[in-house]
């Protein structure tokens, strides 16, 4: 039998209730070859500290919740091994540029307002009777959107994307992705109503394509193309309005 | 009592943190380079302005050691920057579709290096043709 291996965790640290700031702590985690980061977490908790607290559920990196910041990159730690870091130590903090509620777990409120105020339905163009039958839609329309409905919501992007983490009030890449997602899509005539958000304040303009949203991405959605492209769309409606006979921009 | 008290981080020295902000840095301040040199050309056309001495006086100046180390340096920052801002290029695009199929991101970035050889030789093809 070969030689248990042991690996260095360093684990950032807040307790809201005493601590002021977060701190390391650095544990010694046995690990076999098999083993995931998040698994190498779940050791610490069963045997090291009870109080470690991080997200998870279902270890297949579909869920989009166990997203920490591993060795300062962003990644599912579900699908990220142990062994590709050894015998360097483990760095693991919560994802960046989110606050953090207690050790791994950060506040996700605002994103999930976000994610409301893009209206991420179905706005038909005009009403339909159910004798009209279902929507027909081509393989090449289903394309158009196809890519970006493999988002997770698992805040990776949010994470990588320094213009949100100096103003938390950018929509952000996941949400436009999703946005996006609905605007591409032939049954949906939500588009204007999406375009206030796309074009204001909080809008696609506060992304200056850094792209690293799109590198560290799990599911290859490429949010920072969704960003982009919207960026073309709102200057469009923007000249557009003073063509249109309605006139005149909101 | 809620015992919440979510913490944030600061944001300072953020493009420190991670190579690829570093490089993202280092790529958007070459746009500093392109502004230079715009510069430099609109102080040649201010003193072509003044007449045959002063724009005589810019060309000396142009030949200088100082003024050709400035140039590569310029060329160099000026060609990454170009580089990168083609890598980029995928991503700002809406999706090309060429017979049905998207066009790969590679395609678009080897397609945008190739047009911007092709215009930059084709000028300085131009430009040595009508000085000689
Ligand atoms: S635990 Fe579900 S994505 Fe990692």
């Amino acid at each position: 039998m070969s030689e248990q291996k042991f690996i260095e965790i360093e684990v950032l640290r807040y307790k809201p209730e005493s601590d002021e700031a977060p701190h390391s702590e650095v544990y010694k985690v046995p690990f076999t070859d098999d083993m995931s980061v998040l698994q190498g977490a779940q050791y610490i908790k069963d045997n090291f500290d009870g109080s470690l607290t991080y997200r998870w559920s279902c270890r297949m990196a579909i869920c989009g919740s166990c997203g920490m910041m591993i060795n300062g990159v962003p990644k599912l730690s579900c699908e990220t091994f142990i062994r590709d870091y050894y015998p360097n130590r483990i760095t693991i903090e919560a994802l960046a540029h989110f606050p953090i509620e207690k050790d791994l777990v950060v506040d996700l409120s605002g994103f999930i307002e976000k994610l409301e105020s893009v209206q991420p339905y179905i706005i038909p163009a005009e009403k339909r009777s159910l004798d009209q039958g279902e929507y027909i839609q081509t393989p090449a329309q289903v394309q158009d959107y196809m890519q970006f409905t493999s988002c997770i919501n698992c805040t990776l992007c949010y994470a990588a994307c320094p213009q949100f983490g100096l103003n938390p009030d950018f929509i952000g890449p996941g949400a436009m992705a999703l946005l996006h997602r609905y605007n591409m899509d032939s049954r949906d005539g939500g588009a204007e109503q999406r375009m206030e958000l796309v074009a204001s304040e909080e809008g696609v303009f506060n992304c200056s394509a850094v792209g690293y949203c799109s590198e560290v991405c799990p599911k290859h959605v490429d949010p920072a193309n969704a960003v982009n492209i919207n960026k073309t769309n709102a200057a469009k409606d923007y000249f557009l309005r003073f063509l249109s006979p309605k006139g005149g921009a909101k | 009592m809620s015992k919440r008290k979510p913490y944030v981080r600061s944001m300072d020295g953020w493009w420190k943190k991670n190579p690829f902000f570093v490089e993202y840095v280092i790529h958007e301040s070459t746009a500093l380079f392109v502004l230079a040199y715009a510069v430099t050309l609109l102080v040649g056309l201010i003193r072509l302005g003044q007449g045959e001495a002063a724009w005589n006086g810019w060309l000396a100046a142009l030949q200088s050691p100082g003024a050709l180390v400035f140039h590569l340096a310029l060329l160099v920052a000026i060609a990454y920057h170009a580089y990168t801002w083609f890598k980029i290029m995928p991503i700002t695009l809406p999706p090309i579709r060429v017979g049905g199929e998207k066009l790969s991101p590679c395609a678009i970035i080897t397609g945008g290096l190739v047009a911007a050889a092709v215009a930059s030789l084709g000028l300085i093809v131009l430009v040595w043709r009508i000085a000689a």
